[in-house]
């Protein structure tokens, strides 16, 4: 079998597990093997949903022990599912939980990983994934040497599929409790906005933006065409008061969204490479010799702070953002 | 309280990165080598618990000689001492795990700090599979760390903010930047690190999980177009772009 994490938020599965799910069904259909999807929470309420991307079987493991997530805790879950199952390839979304329990439950089953994956195959019956490394300046194919392979695949660029699989429901036994930790509390952001991880479209800010005050035009932007504000290291380490959680690169966060609006951003190494897998990349600078250019789809050399409200204005003119 | 910081030797974030000529390696050529700059992060922590309640700090590496480097600059900036696990530290992170676990378990550290990434690899997973091998509790991404009576409390950063993290110690911290603001190395700290000795030990024979069998540079992105005209003109074009051509919108 091929099993499938999933993560569920307001009673239903959230979209990067989706699409991992949809690539798992992909998967199993190359081998011949059913594709199970695997729940865990206080309540799996929801999870039917995998059916509509092609789950055989619907696995939930659900107990008031797994009300708050618990590192060790979904570690037994998904490793205990894949001894009781067979599986052979475990996958879940390089999300914030799918990056801390997918690593821990391989290790507890002796299992090769591969994190934050950009595309997989099946190889003699094995998995083998395709991974950026560096930030995204080169690209590993993986192999595994273990007979459970384990990956988690990067949000945004394996597509959601709908296609109808049995989804017949099992209940697994949960962890009784006693955990090593436990999530306590969870302190939201204000502005409740995806993150840029899994964001669609991101407008990104640099040097060239003078100050942090000046973001809100990047806002008035993302906000008319239904994007997120990034920043560049450039800009967050400039003490304008930007979190570190919006820096875009490297060192901050590697981004694959549909399309990418570079704004005062010159296109350092380090920046270059957390976006450069973006589908569509813009690039509005004053300076016509900036390195960005040599990415972008589009490129507008001008003064950020003419260009960018006249976006603002363009988009809304068109209706973007408004259907 | 003993913590042991591991730490990665890694190409620093300004290098190009070239394929060696076995198709699979980075070419080591013009490479600079530097801390991991998250690893970086989880050094301070462990400096900064040692210098609030007292603590014995142990840095350790995986890797060749070359490892020494970033193990002195730990050694300068208030590391007690260092240990080099001579091994494959570059390879698959299960087998590097297994490598840091054989030599850490009965030696009773209460914390294991080390980056949430290693720059590069970027494969997260050390952390996680270091805390599941020594069956030990674990925080990943952590930006704030507070420490109890054999307890822990950690602000772990998520897609949504933040979360709040408790456990028991032993664990395993994986540091975020924001943790702390890493200090440099004093004069009296480097000239006290070159008395100090890096203790070299054989790494543990381990099993690697993943093998990396082929590197690759990422396809060149198409040629893109400069739009014209005004500011106004500009926009109209590129959002009109998006839309029919890109078919973004």
């Amino acid at each position: 079998m091929i099993l499938v994490f999933c993560e569920l938020k307001d009673g239903q599965i959230r979209k990067p597990s989706a699409e991992a799910l949809s690539e798992g069904r992909r998967l199993a259909d190359v081998v011949g093997k059913p594709l199970g999807a695997l729940f865990a929470g206080a309540s799996c309420a929801g999870s039917a949903e995998a059916a509509k991307y092609g789950a055989d079987v619907i696995l939930t493991a659900e107990s008031p022990t797994l009300t708050s997530y618990s590192s060790d805790a979904y570690a037994t879950v998904l490793a205990d599912a894949v001894k009781a199952k067979g599986v052979t390839v475990l996958l879940a979304a390089a999300t914030a939980i799918g990056k801390d329990v997918a690593p821990r439950a391989a290790a507890r089953l002796g299992a090769g990983y591969a994190s934050d994956v950009t595309a997989l195959s099946m190889v003699d019956g094995k998995l083998q994934a395709i991974r950026p490394v560096y930030a995204g300046k080169a690209f590993a194919t993986t192999s595994f040497a273990s007979s459970v392979q384990v990956a988690t695949t990067r949000p945004n660029v394996f597509p959601a599929v709908e296609k109808a699989g049995a989804g017949a429901t099992e209940a697994l036994t949960a962890p009784a409790g006693d955990f090593k930790s436990v999530v306590k509390e969870i302190l939201a952001k204000a502005s409740g906005k995806v993150d840029l991880s899994e964001a669609n479209v991101i407008v990104s800010g640099g040097r060239g933006m003078k100050d942090g005050a000046n973001f809100k035009i990047l806002e008035d932007l993302a906000d008319a065409i239904g994007g997120v504000v990034g920043a560049s290291r450039a800009a967050v380490d400039a003490g304008w008061g930007l979190p570190h959680s919006m820096q875009v690169g490297q060192t901050g966060k590697v981004v694959s969204p549909t399309l990418y609006i570079a704004c005062g951003i010159s296109g350092a190494i380090q920046h270059i490479a957390g976006m450069s897998g973006s589908k569509f990349i813009v690039a509005i600078n004053k300076d016509p010799e900036a390195p960005i250019f040599k990415l972008a789809n589009y490129g507008i050399v001008g003064d950020l702070f003419e260009v960018v409200p006249e976006l603002t204005k363009a988009a809304k003119a068109l209706g973007i953002g408004s259907n | 309280m003993k913590i042991l910081v591991a730490l990665k030797q890694v190409p620093d974030t300004e290098t190009k990165i070239k394929v060696a000529a076995d198709g699979r390696s980075l070419d080591p050529a013009d490479v600079k080598w530097i801390t991991s700059p998250y690893d970086e992060y989880a050094l301070e922590e462990a400096i900064r618990i040692k210098e609030g309640r007292g603590a014995e700090v142990v840095a350790l590496s995986v890797g060749g000689d070359s490892a020494k480097d970033v193990l002195k600059n730990a050694l300068a900036l208030g590391a007690d001492t260092a240990v080099l696990l001579k091994g494959d530290g570059q390879g698959d992170a299960f087998a590097v795990a297994q490598m840091i676990a054989a030599y850490a378990k009965d030696k009773g550290f209460d914390l294991i700090l080390c980056g949430n990434k290693g720059l590069g690899g970027d494969n997260a997973a050390l952390g996680p599979m270091l805390a599941e091998l020594l069956g030990v509790a674990q925080a990943n991404v952590i930006v704030k760390l507070e420490l109890g009576d054999g307890t822990f409390k950690a602000e772990r950063e998520i897609e949504s903010g933040s979360e709040i993290v408790e456990g028991a110690l032993p664990a395993v911290i994986t540091a975020q930047k924001g943790l702390n603001e890493p200090r440099y190395a004093s004069l009296k700290g480097i000239m006290a690190a070159k008395k100090k000795t890096i203790e070299e030990l054989d790494a543990a024979p381990a099993v690697a999980g993943s093998l990396i069998s082929a590197l690759a540079l990422p396809p060149e992105r198409p040629a893109g177009r400069k739009l014209e005209g005004d500011s106004a003109t500009q926009a109209m074009a590129l959002i009109q772009a998006l839309k029919d051509e890109a078919k973004v919108f």
